[in-house]
């Protein structure tokens, strides 16, 4: 090779650190431009929710509220003091406390017992029963509706919060026995063998040995089923009408009833409201969130 | 009303081939499919890889494109239902920016209403896809990229040949998902267009629930949740089979 003009090569230095800068703006000029595709819904929301409905006639999706006002709040999440006719968030919003907090809870120890059994008790067929978890992971919820209402029925807990906790808890089984799985899997057994040596039965071994090291994938699994219950809108419009109904559904009857004028405002504070929890659970628990997404679809 | 327990054999299945509505259904499925995976897909490919390019505000960039993930379908579908309103959405604003002669109706549009499901399900869940795509290019070697810097490659064609093709079980599980959930899709036409104007943006999976408990045709209805799942059946049989002996091969 021959050597090269110092000069020269400080030319072409310098124009490649040009336009490595040119790259770089470019890169954040991309990068901007999709953070504001995402998040422009967002302020949409909140800026409707935050007007009057006249205001909301005179100016555009963009536009800036002239004063800050929560009325609309208020209306979504307690009503506009009606007898009849009004439908607002608060009882719903409980409705979906009362039904997320068992769900979540039953379908994680469950998930827990399950995932420690078919990792540490090994028995003949494990895995195609693990494979038939995996499947329930995937099963269409439509293909399910009508023997669940039909069971739902004979059981008695029809329409009723109770029934909905059982369907969350039966259809989140699969996900929160496939996470348990796959983390108990990679946990040695030698320290379930020594427990065992020591005396230690099945459920004695689950709490003291397991169940402390687990904090990562009960967060984990815990986040996931509070959002995919919270969020859930299919069950609850099948499975429950009128008082009994979360939130989800309560807020498509809202924003469908149409009384005489349409209120954009409402109905934004109201979806704004319905996305709270699941929105702070992702702002403050993100990490756990995103391992939750990643590990219910690329497994192992 | 008594359901009659008598052997039909699939002469339901008949009955919903040849009804219209299913058949507008499984077309509007069709379509939804295959722009809503694609689009998503090119989606997290783009941000991904624009995401890896050691990136200061990775961690709060990567919050921002993901947040839409948490947001229920129902409430996704609220917000998009009023930017795309044809009189005071979108429409609107392009106007007063002074575009005067703009027309966004694609919401009560027949033609088009099909494809505003598609713009609300892309911006929901294309955030995800490039969580996916960025855990995959995580755990690419660096050595490699090095290496075939050293041998001249551009970076542009580095991507091209190399990584993404390694990426390869990325790109199925993505695909699977995103099948999955345009296959399950409900939550969203029903808050965004209720399947109109008309049966317009209609779709299997609401076609069931509305045979089943609007219609009291559950025959009907049980022959489309059997062709939903065979469906699904069908993608992820395959699928979970291959991701077993991967990582039985792994191991």
């Amino acid at each position: 090779m021959p050597a090269a003009d110092p000069q020269q090569m400080e030319a072409v230095e310098r124009s490649s650190a040009r336009k490595r800068t040119f790259f770089r703006w470019l890169l954040f000029l991309l990068l901007g431009l999709f953070a504001i595709y995402y998040l422009a819904p967002m302020y949409v929301m909140i800026v409707t929710s935050l007007k009057t409905m006249e205001e909301i006639r005179q100016g555009n999706l963009m536009t800036l509220p002239n004063e800050i006002m929560f009325d609309s709040w208020k209306t979504a999440w307690s009503g506009r003091g009606y007898a009849a006719g009004d439908v607002f968030l608060r009882p719903f919003f409980w409705n979906s406390i009362k039904m997320v907090v068992p769900a979540v809870f039953i379908s994680t120890f469950l998930g827990a017992l399950n995932g420690y059994a078919l990792t540490k008790w090994r028995f003949k067929g494990d895995n195609l029963i693990f494979l038939m978890f995996l499947f329930g992971c995937f099963i269409p919820y439509q293909a399910i509706l009508l023997p669940m209402a039909r069971t739902l029925g004979i059981l008695g807990i029809a329409n009723s919060i109770t029934g909905l906790v059982v369907v969350h808890t039966v259809y989140g089984l699969s996900f929160t026995t496939m996470f348990f799985r796959n983390y108990y899997i990679s946990i040695p057994d030698e320290m379930i063998k020594a427990a065992r040596i020591d005396g230690a039965g099945f459920f004695k071994i689950f709490f003291k040995v397991l169940l402390p090291i687990s904090a990562p994938i009960i967060v984990v699994t815990v986040i996931w089923q509070f959002t995919g219950i919270w969020n859930d809108f299919l069950f609850g419009s099948s499975f429950s009408f009128g008082e009994a109904a979360p939130i989800q559904v309560a807020l498509n009857n809202m924003v469908l009833t149409s009384t005489s004028v349409k209120e954009y405002n409402v109905d934004m504070a109201a979806a704004f409201i319905a996305g709270i929890p699941t929105l702070l659970v992702y702002v403050f628990a993100g990490k756990y969130f995103i391992r939750g997404l990643t590990a219910g679809s690329v497994k192992g | 009303m008594l359901p009659r327990y008598e052997f039909w054999g699939i002469n339901q299945h008949f009955r919903l081939w040849s009804h219209m509505r299913w058949s507008n259904a499984v077309e509007n499925l069709l379509i939804f499919t295959i722009l809503f995976v694609g689009i998503c897909i090119l989606i997290g490919i783009i941000l991904s890889i624009l995401l890896d390019q050691k990136i200061r505000a990775e961690g709060f960039l990567r919050t921002v494109y993901l947040y839409p993930m948490a947001l229920s379908f129902i409430v996704t579908g609220t917000a998009w239902k009023w930017i795309l309103n044809p009189t005071m959405g979108i429409q609107k604003l392009f106007r007063d920016w002074g575009f005067t002669d703009f027309t966004f109706d694609w919401l009560v549009n027949r033609e088009m209403s099909i494809y505003t499901i598609v713009i609300a399900a892309v911006w929901q869940s294309s955030g995800f896809v490039m969580a996916l795509f960025l855990a995959g290019l995580r755990s690419i070697d660096d050595e490699i990229i090095k290496a075939a810097k050293i041998d001249g490659a551009g970076l542009y064609s580095i991507y091209i040949t190399i990584i993404l093709p390694m990426l390869r079980p990325v790109f199925m599980s993505s695909i699977v998902i995103l099948l999955h959930i345009s296959i399950k899709s409900y939550d969203l036409v029903i808050a965004l267009t209720a399947g109109g104007p008309g049966t317009s943006s209609d779709m299997p999976a609401l076609f069931m629930t509305q045979m089943a408990f609007h219609r009291s045709e559950i025959g009907l209805a049980s022959a489309s949740a059997v062709m939903m799942f065979l469906t699904v059946l069908a993608i992820v049989v395959p699928y979970l089979y291959s991701e077993l002996r991967r990582q039985d091969a792994g191991r």
